[in-house]
């Protein structure tokens, strides 16, 4: 067996796979005699595993090996079950199986720092051991804690120079020594531990002036290992606070490493420079003459270093010179990361001088050269600079034009070999600046662009940026037929964006007005603001919700509604497709086969199923959100890439095509939609009103941001409707209304405020629940590419708000005739008074206009109406816990708790109860719950908790924007009491 | 340190300690770069290198190549002399050591290592202590092993 491991191993040694025999080797390990051990231990070092009882032997050697193997790589998962093992070794008589557990708690503390955190103590412990290996093993852990936080252990500072001392002092037995220079590897370290104390640390650092002067002293033989220490005293006297005295011996430490003929010592030396000259760059001018052989060594290590070098001490001067040397090594040089290295180096000197003609020829080389291996902020960097240009115009115009000329000659030649990304900033500035050139025939531009866009081997995001600059210069209509040919040959195309691309140059170059309103000229430097929420479409949304469509939906929403399909199993044939609530609503009414049939079509085709009349009506929405349809411009890149289109700065040249750009048509289209879906609509409203409902609701996380909006602004009495009537049919809206009205009017009461009617109605504009529907201001918004829509619903409606008008005759008051409203509809009477309704469409709201008759002689003096969509939820606690599971939509806030004596949450929950309406279910220690629920709508439920001196508040609904909006109540509610 | 490797100067692979963990495949990608690249040096060029993030270390006894990998604010040359210990121990325990007695005896290479760098870092510098070391576990396992063998006899004895 054991000749076999020893093979097996050898196998693996060479490289081959031998994990089959690990099994083995642990058996081997764990049964076998102290030969048999170590051959099985060596076989799996790196699978290691149950060494716990090796490490509770008493046999020194085998608590050896089983320590040896615990700090190789070992499984992060193992520590906790072998830590208590390693620690009680911390303590072990024998100093070798001490530091080799310190060696091992070392290993732990990199693998898992916190799981060694609570023995600190005992690394102390370990640092004052009596045994100096002991102690020089727990340097490593405290080397590393200190680089992490080097503040909490500067009272060891004093410690560790005593001990710095008694080693140069030579007091360690003479087996610490190397080649007759004490515990050289102990020094390093102290070494190391001291500049990180001392850095930028003045009282620290005076501590360390005396010992590091003497190792400086000390280290004076002509060996290796001084040379070490040496270099790390250099280090750490320039890493801690300055001291001019050692400042000069180590000066003329990094004299002897840089001059001395030993080809590590040059290196060691200059990197001590490279280091150095940060804090004083005349070091530097001392060793000119060494620093330029070295430039011209042959070994490209040492011209490697030689560049770090001059890279750090560059400035105006030198810039140009140093860049060009860099510039020759990166030719010659092979290596990948040094390649990206150098090529951000030399970027990074070049742009701290730009605007000059010899910053683009050093970009120039720059790109061609690191070509796709370089960081791609580079070029994005370097197109900014230049775009934003300098403040001398005239020069800036210079510089341009050299630019262009210089990438028309690049591009006259042979560009195939050119990296992309080099490529793609050659058709950007093509595209942005050669038309400053008047010389230049724009149409030789055009034909070089062609070129490039039709050349193999280039990538299909660099034809993407060429196809962008081709659509800049494509303007006027001497290109329309050019442009046409181009929108041909790549309609066909299999890359998507090119195909758009090419479609927008279509349309653009027929349009010049559009064509300088979507790319003008110059590029606006300033970033173009992106409205993520994509409020510019929601006129449009709404319109196709007005018209049947189903609402978008997320994902995770789909998955939810499609699980809870599948618990319910109504279908015979399991549909894969996510199904939409329309069709979930459905089943409440219709028919079981009517179902089956619905649910295999897709989504929209509900609509039609639904049997109202929805000729027309084009699929708006599909599985994945919006269909983009006849607008590719407008959809694609707001739904798809809305944040990726801007903020990547590579494809910025695409953005600027890609951005909105609005056809003359959506506007009117949504105006005729909008009328015929609101004259289809005004007879079904109030039996749709419930699926209707439930539809519309759960559209609303999509433009959630600005449903908050009106909700915040409005009522809780119209919020509801308001959020809905955004982006949902008129006639739901309505229809909601008037269950409300229906339902609360007979419960109005009258109320003795000093409001005159008339004057009501017109101080707040009626009862207005802002239903914006502004198709107008959409289009022009996207026009001004100010997106991100300021809507101003800052009027704030009171709880009850009564209007009415004059009412002998029920007609409505003449400034509101000629708007488009319902019919007038009696609401309820009786003998001393009579109220009807109607609705009014303003073109940024809803009013809702109560008429009020009055057939007695007494006269009307005060009206108040109250507008209400919640009420009490009765429930019990089981009920309650039941409903509160089955919910998903969640807000949680905290809301103020009132003082007011007593209990602070009974009495907050009852002054919530009588504003609100609300139904307390259960009040239990700290905790209470409430429900409400709409008129018509869903339930929503309340959890609050008192937590300290605020009332933590949990919401739960159907409908997403129902706690939103109670909460805000809430707020309100507490706040005025 | 995050590794060492031992190659001859054909190439061949002698010795490999990885303290870092990483799969076989990088393993084996980097041992073959790196081959390549410090093989291609001339002898009188630097014994530093820089290498993706890390700086190599490497030296060349006879025929054989040591090689390590250090981070970039780690001591070039107190890494060189830490290849040039480990040399010293295995000359002192093989008695002038040549790169067979690291092929046929590569398990107490290994050991040594284990018993002068514990986890990549020096654990035991003292060229006296380390072999005591090692001599009492040789010892050890040379008593266990007679122990082992003479059960059996005795057994069969009886």
């Amino acid at each position: 067996m054991r000749e076999l491991m020893v093979r097996a191993m050898y196998c693996e040694m060479l490289g081959y796979e031998a994990d089959f025999v690990y099994i083995h080797a642990i058996k081997l390990a764990q049964q076998g005699t102290v030969l048999e051990k170590r051959v099985g231990i060596s076989i799996f070092l790196k699978q290691n595993m149950y060494y716990l009882q090796d490490l509770q032997s008493t046999n020194l050697i085998e608590v050896c090996m089983a320590l040896t193997v615990v700090s190789q790589i070992f499984p992060k998962d193992m520590i906790p079950a072998i830590l208590p093992l390693v620690e009680e070794k911390l303590s072990h008589p024998k100093e070798i199986i001490r530091r080799k557990a310190v060696l091992a708690l070392y290993k732990f503390y990199l693998i898992a720092p916190n799981q060694v955190q609570h023995i600190h103590g005992k690394f102390r412990k370990a640092l004052c051991d009596k045994d100096p290996g002991v102690m020089m093993s727990s340097l490593h852990i405290y080397l590393q804690m200190i680089k992490e936080n080097p503040a909490s252990y500067k009272d060891l500072t004093g410690s560790f120079v005593t001990i710095l001392r008694q080693v140069v002092g030579g007091k360690l037995p003479l087996d610490f020594n190397y080649h007759s220079v004490p515990a050289p590897w102990l020094q390093i370290q102290l070494l190391r531990i001291l500049s990180l104390l001392g850095r930028e640390d003045q009282s620290m650092s005076e501590l360390m002036y005396d010992v590091l002067d003497e190792s400086l002293r000390r280290a004076e033989m002509n060996h290796n290992i001084t040379y070490a220490i040496l270099y790390e005293c250099v280090k750490a006297i320039y890493t801690i606070h300055p001291k001019a005295e050692l400042l000069e011996k180590a000066a003329r430490c990094i004299g002897n490493f840089v001059l001395s003929p030993k080809i590590n010592l040059k290196y060691l030396g200059l990197k001590a420079l490279t280091y150095v000259v940060q804090h004083d760059a005349n070091l530097a001018l001392q060793h000119q003459m060494t620093i330029i052989e070295c430039l011209d060594h042959s070994d490209l290590i040492i011209k490697r270093e030689t560049l770090e070098l001059l890279f750090r001490i560059t400035n105006a001067q030198n810039v140009t010179i140093i860049v060009e040397k860099m510039l020759g090594f990166l030719r010659l040089c092979n290596d990948d990361y040094t390649i990206i290295d150098l090529v951000g180096k030399v970027a990074e000197l070049a742009e701290k001088y730009p605007f000059t003609i010899w910053f683009i020829q050093t970009m120039n080389v720059v790109f061609s050269l690191g070509g796709d291996l370089m960081q791609p902020d580079l070029p994005s960097n370097f197109l900014r600079l230049f775009a934003d240009g300098s403040e001398s115009e005239e020069q800036d115009r210079q510089l341009k034009l050299y630019a262009v000329d210089s990438y028309l000659a690049v591009l006259k030649g042979d560009c195939s070999h050119l990296p992309q990304r080099f490529l793609q900033v050659i058709s950007w500035v093509l595209g942005e600046y050669s038309c400053l050139k008047e010389d230049v025939d724009q149409q030789e531009v055009i034909r070089l662009l062609k070129k490039l866009l039709e050349q193999r081997g280039v990538s299909s995001e660099t034809r993407s940026w060429a196809l962008s600059a081709l659509t800049k210069l494509c303007k006027g209509p001497g290109y329309a037929e050019l442009a046409l040919e181009l929108a041909e040959s790549l309609s066909s195309s299999l890359d998507t964006v090119l195909r758009q691309q090419a479609h927008e140059l279509c349309l653009l170059s027929q349009d010049s007005q559009l064509h300088a309103r979507v790319l003008p000229h110059p590029a606006p430097s300033d970033n173009l603001e992106v409205d993520s929420s994509l409020s510019f479409l929601d006129g449009f949304v709404s319109d196709a919700l007005a018209a049947g469509a189903a609402p978008y939906k997320p994902p995770h929403q789909r998955q939810e509604e499609l699980s809870q399909q599948r618990a319910l199993s109504l279908e015979p044939y399991g549909l894969s497709l996510p199904v939409t609530m329309s069709s979930c609503t459905l089943t409440d009414r219709q028919s079981p086969t009517f179902l089956s049939m619905s649910s295999d079509l897709s989504v929209l085709c509900v609509c039609s199923a639904n049997t109202l009349m929805l000729e027309g009506v084009k699929r708006v929405w599909g599985k994945d959100g919006y269909i983009p349809q006849k607008e590719p411009s407008l959809t694609p890149a707001a739904v798809d890439e809305p944040s990726d289109v801007v903020q990547s700065p590579d494809q910025q040249g695409a953005a600027e095509t890609s951005l909105p750009e609005p056809e003359p048509e959506p506007p009117q289209l949504d105006q005729e939609k909008q009328q015929l879906a609101s004259s289809l609509f005004v007879g079904l409203g109030s039996q749709n009103s419930m699926s209707l409902l439930g539809k519309t609701e759960v559209a609303v996380p999509r433009f959630r941001r600005k449903a908050r909006q009106h909700e915040s602004a409005s009522t809780s009495g119209t919020s509801e409707s308001s959020s809905n009537s955004s982006h949902s049919s008129r006639s739901t809206t309505d229809s909601f209304l008037y269950g409300g009205l229906l339902e609360e009017e007979p419960a109005t009461p009258i109320q003795n405020s000093y409001h005159t009617l008339n004057s009501t109605s017109e101080n707040e504009g009626a009862a207005t629940v802002s239903a914006k529907e502004d198709k107008q201001a959409n289009s022009s918004q996207i026009l001004g590419k100010s997106i991100v829509s300021q809507r101003n619903c800052s009027k704030s409606l009171p709880v009850a708000f009564p209007h009415s008008s004059d009412s002998m005759v029920l007609q409505l008051p003449s400034e509101l005739q000629e708007l488009p409203h319902s019919d007038v509809v009696s609401l309820t009477s009786d003998p001393h008074l009579s109220v009807s309704c109607c609705r009014v469409f303003r073109e940024d709201a809803l009013l809702l206009v109560l008429l009020l008759f009055n057939p007695t002689e007494t006269a009307l003096r005060d009206v108040a109406v109250e507008l209400s969509c919640e009420e009490p939820l009765m429930l019990n606690t089981e009920e309650y816990g039941k409903l509160w599971l089955s919910i998903s939509n969640d807000v949680k806030q905290n809301l103020k708790l009132l003082t007011g004596g007593g209990d602070p949450l009974r009495a907050t929950l009852n002054a919530l109860k009588d504003s609100l309406q609300l139904h307390i279910v259960d009040i239990i220690g700290s905790e209470g719950i409430v429900a409400c629920h709409l008129l018509r709508g869903g339930p929503c439920l309340m959890h609050c908790r008192v937590h300290g001196a605020s009332l933590a508040v949990w919401l739960r609904s159907p409908l997403p924007s129902l706690p939103d909006c109670l909460l805000y109540h809430c707020q309100r509610a507490l706040q005025e009491h | 340190m995050q590794f060492m490797l031992l190659f001859s100067r054909q190439g061949k692979l002698r010795l490999q300690k990885w303290y870092v963990p990483l799969s076989d495949k990088e393993k084996k990608k980097i041992t073959r770069e790196l081959v390549q690249t410090v093989l291609a040096r001339k002898p009188k060029m630097c014994s530093f290198l820089e290498w993706r993030d890390l700086k190599i270390v490497y030296k060349r006894y006879a025929s054989l190549y040591f090689c390590c990998a250090i981070e970039d604010q780690d001591n070039e040359l107190i890494t060189l002399e830490i290849i040039h210990r480990y040399v010293e121990l295995l000359d002192k325990y093989f008695g002038s050591v040549c790169e067979l007695d690291i092929i046929f005896n590569f398990e107490k290479a290994y050991f040594i290592l284990d018993e002068f760098l514990l986890g990549g870092e020096a654990q035991e510098t003292s060229k006296k202590n380390v072999l005591k070391a090692i001599e009492q576990a040789d010892l050890l396992q040379e008593v266990n092993y007679s122990l082992s063998l003479s059960l059996p006899h005795a057994v069969f004895m009886v």
